[in-house]
């Protein structure tokens, strides 16, 4: 997981990592949640398998090539952020890039359930991606963040 | 239609537990009685092995960190500003996933947690989630 973190094309001293606006995540959040609605909605037909396979996709982009590939990151750095103040502080990428493997996570069994012909796996685990994506966007609440030392502490220790 | 339903469900469920997370996050308890090992104040013991500095003649704040933590930074400001401010307090962070029988043997569940620890280094308050700084002043004046 460290190689993970420090990975990133940040020029900057180890340790240091990428730090970004924290607006950017919100946005994508807010854009996640509309597409999962649609999706969640069009279920069982082509526009729904499309929805899921697209936004497996974006987290796929944003966990592992980094939230700078992200396509609602993109969107936002090019049309939202030139608009906007200053943000009055930045944050670690590293929770909101965890948060997109979460997101990875669920979408990747919901498109394999799509694949699989399973619409009833396919949409639990789009709802859930959608409840932690409205979560994201209206509260600022990570999930993976909040469960990641449940998770840890789970794992069997060494 | 259904698909609407669940759409539906789902936003209010995630509004309520939104909420809900809202207003407990951060909010400083008093620590469980009922622990092992618990004395007439409550709550377990902590000695400065266990938690890497020397106790503060006062109190001691504790808090756990990881590194997906997007609240950890600011309670760390927090914290600093309070130990800086009140003489006797000593404040130090733990990295959570390199302490993991600590944060089971506590049962730790999120980061932050901040646990304050009296001058014996009982385990008297405990927070979780990014506690407000007045909240960290008001429970070191209880511990008295």
């Amino acid at each position: 997981m460290d190689s993970y973190l420090f990975s990133m094309t940040d020029s900057a001293v180890l340790c240091t990592r990428a730090r970004i606006d924290p607006r950017g995540p919100r946005f994508g959040g807010a854009i996640s949640t509309v597409v999962l609605a649609i999706a969640l909605i069009a279920i069982g037909t082509p526009l729904g398998a499309a929805l899921i396979a697209w936004q497996t996709l974006v987290f796929g982009l944003g966990a592992f090539a980094g939230l700078r590939a992200q396509p609602y990151g993109i969107l936002f750095r090019t049309f939202i952020s030139p608009r906007l103040p200053a943000p009055a502080e930045l944050e670690d990428s590293a929770p909101p890039r965890f948060a997109q493997l979460v997101g990875f996570a669920f979408l990747a069994v919901a498109l394999l359930s799509v694949l699989l012909g399973s619409v009833l796996i396919s949409a639990i685990a789009v709802a859930f991606a959608l409840g932690a994506a409205f979560l994201n966007a209206a509260f600022n609440f990570c999930l993976g963040c909040e469960v990641f030392l449940l998770v840890k502490r789970l794992a069997r220790s060494s | 239609m259904t698909g609407v339903l669940v759409v539906l469900a789902v936003l209010i469920l995630a509004t309520v537990f939104g909420l809900w997370f809202r207003a407990n996050n951060g909010r400083m308890r008093t620590a469980d009685v009922h622990t092992a090992g618990a004395d007439e104040h409550g709550g377990e013991i902590l000695d400065a092995q266990a938690i890497g500095v020397v106790l503060g003649s006062r109190a001691t704040l504790v808090q756990f960190s990881s590194a997906f933590c997007q609240p950890c930074r600011a309670t760390r400001q927090i914290l600093d500003q309070v130990s800086g401010m009140i003489d006797g307090v000593v404040h130090v962070d733990i990295d959570a996933e390199a302490n993991l029988d600590l944060v089971r043997a506590l049962d730790i569940r999120r980061t932050p947690t901040v646990v304050i620890l009296d001058d014996a280094g009982r385990i008297r308050k405990r927070a979780s989630g990014l506690p407000r700084k007045a909240d960290v002043i008001a429970a070191l004046g209880e511990l008295e």
